[in-house]
């Protein structure tokens, strides 16, 4: 298991490798379809995501005295930002996305240029990752609807997979040939 | 199997209509409530139970599939993770996916049920538990974008309602992640690219297309329903609504059960893996049926459940609305 810890930095990030098991200490922010939309419509990003991890994930917020709290938070699929994600890498500087699913060729080739990586968290094990989530800083974009909306979040031990590495290794595409290679013997 | 409310495993709060017995019904007035309240208060008991606990058809699959995986593997590590989730999503009585899907109510009622005012309950419902966290605020305008954080909206909740010939109301309830949905798949035979004629062998091709195009993406290892036949719209639903069934539930019909069982084994040697990660399961089960066709179609869907399957049903008394017994 391997400790990433806040700040985060291109250097750090390019030491990972595809397989690598990661545990996330510092800050997310949430950003999903909304978001991705509308960094690519070149709209200034809210806040600076220079070094920054974007989490792509929609979560359940309550809103109580004090604040937020995060209560459900799960990956959402991350190839519907394949269109956005290898410009936002290029544009905001982030060092990683963290989703389920995996992303194409585009992402996998901007993780190369720009130093980033892809980290596949549980999808649908949103308890598991909501308990990581320590605290809620801030929230922007929230006209965009909750599950859309920035949320910066403080994680401890954020537990992910590394799926596609800074080096042009994918396991999404391992699977995916392999897979149709095992599909065309079984049909 | 139907059991019994009590024998069901409750999570620390909101148990009053699962604990029947011990009279904590309404805390405030501690009297009789209406039927309406009452209805709502089952309902939202129903939202929170399919969104906070696994059935238990689902959780032995996911359990026999967590020992088949390699230990430290990729593979291995997402099916503790998934584990573990449902543990804490039971006992926190918080939603297992923060996804807490499309609402799909099926409404099973005998002769002379009053259906609209029961729609309104089921809005009450809805939104009570959204405001519970029960549900995400989750329905948003296709054309604005607009969420107005209710999950009410143009066709939202999805109600069936059904009539049957027994005294007691039914109510089932999924809750349809969209990763999910948006891997389900839908074919017309012939498919010439896939060779895929208009026989079991074709349905056969297509299903497993399906699958391997889902890769991850639909968080496996998942649940297939298929329908084979229909036109477009009643074959997607009659798939979805295959996902009622329970796990391991074979068709009556000799050639599709064989068909269930054989897409399954093969399914799990495709690869793909919990997560898309690679690994032995790649899919828990798959439930088929039929309708009929006109002569020009021959249409197959696919809906894909993901392994976080969030569906429950309980039945009611028709005049109190109180819950009798769980129906999973």
């Amino acid at each position: 298991m391997i400790e990433l810890n806040y700040p985060f930095s291109q250097e750090a990030v390019r030491k990972l490798k595809v397989g690598d098991m990661v545990l996330i200490t510092g800050k997310l922010f949430t950003g999903r379809d909304a978001v991705h939309k509308y960094l690519h419509e070149g709209n200034p990003s809210p806040v600076n995501l220079k070094n920054q991890i974007i989490y792509h994930c929609g979560p359940v917020v309550m809103k109580e005295k004090n604040g937020y709290k995060v209560t459900a938070a799960g990956p959402t699929t991350s190839i519907r930002e394949e269109p956005y994600q290898w410009q936002v890498m290029r544009d905001h500087g982030i060092v990683g996305v963290i989703g389920k699913g995996g992303m194409g060729a585009k992402t996998l080739e901007a993780c190369k240029e720009y130093g980033a990586v892809y980290f596949h968290a549980i999808g649908g094990a949103a308890q598991v990752l909501a308990e990581k989530i320590t605290s809620v800083s801030n929230v922007y974009l929230e006209e965009l609807g909750s599950p859309e909306a920035i949320w910066e979040l403080n994680v401890e031990k954020f537990p992910v997979v590394v799926t596609m590495d800074s080096h042009g290794n994918s396991l999404h595409k391992d699977v995916e040939e392999s897979s149709k290679a095992n599909l065309k013997d079984l049909l | 199997m139907v059991k019994k409310v009590t024998k069901k495993k409750v999570a620390p709060k909101k148990v009053a209509a699962k604990k029947p017995t011990k009279k904590v019904v309404a805390k405030k007035t501690a009297k009789k409530i209406s039927p309406d309240a009452q209805a709502i208060e089952s309902l939202v008991e129903i939202i929170r139970v399919t969104s906070t606990i696994i059935p238990n058809d689902v959780d032995r699959a996911i359990r026999k599939a967590r020992g088949e995986e390699v230990s430290n593997t990729s593979a291995s590590y997402a099916m503790d993770i998934m584990c573990d989730n449902i543990e804490l999503a039971k006992t926190k009585s918080q939603p297992l996916c923060q996804d807490t899907g499309t609402v799909i109510f099926y409404i099973y009622h005998p002769p002379g049920f009053h259906q609209t005012p029961f729609i309104k309950l089921i809005h009450k419902a809805v939104t009570q538990s959204t405001k519970l966290g029960y549900l995400r605020q989750n329905s948003v305008d296709s054309l604005t974008g607009e969420n107005a954080g209710t999950n009410l909206g143009a066709g939202h909740p999805s109600i069936h309602f059904v009539e049957h010939e027994k005294k007691e109301l039914v109510v089932k309830l999924m809750l349809k992640g969209g990763g999910c949905e948006n891997v389900s798949a839908q074919y017309s035979l012939p498919e010439t690219t896939l060779g895929a004629g208009r026989d079991l062998a074709g349905v056969r091709k297509v299903i497993l297309d399906a699958v391997v195009k889902a890769q991850g993406k639909g968080c496996g290892p998942g649940v297939l329903g298929v329908c084979v036949g229909g036109d477009r719209a009643d074959s997607h639903a009659h798939a979805k609504r295959q996902l009622f069934r329970k796990l391991g539930e074979r068709s009556k019909i000799k050639e599709l059960a064989e068909l269930e069982v054989e897409i399954t084994e093969t399914c799990n040697k495709l690869g793909i893996g919990p997560m898309g990660f690679g690994g032995k399961t790649t899919i828990l089960d798959c439930l088929i049926d039929h309708r009929n066709r006109v002569p020009a179609s021959f249409i197959v869907s696919v809906s894909y459940m993901c392994w976080a399957f969030r569906r429950q049903g309980a039945t009611l008394d028709t005049k109190s609305f109180k819950l009798n017994k769980w129906l999973y």
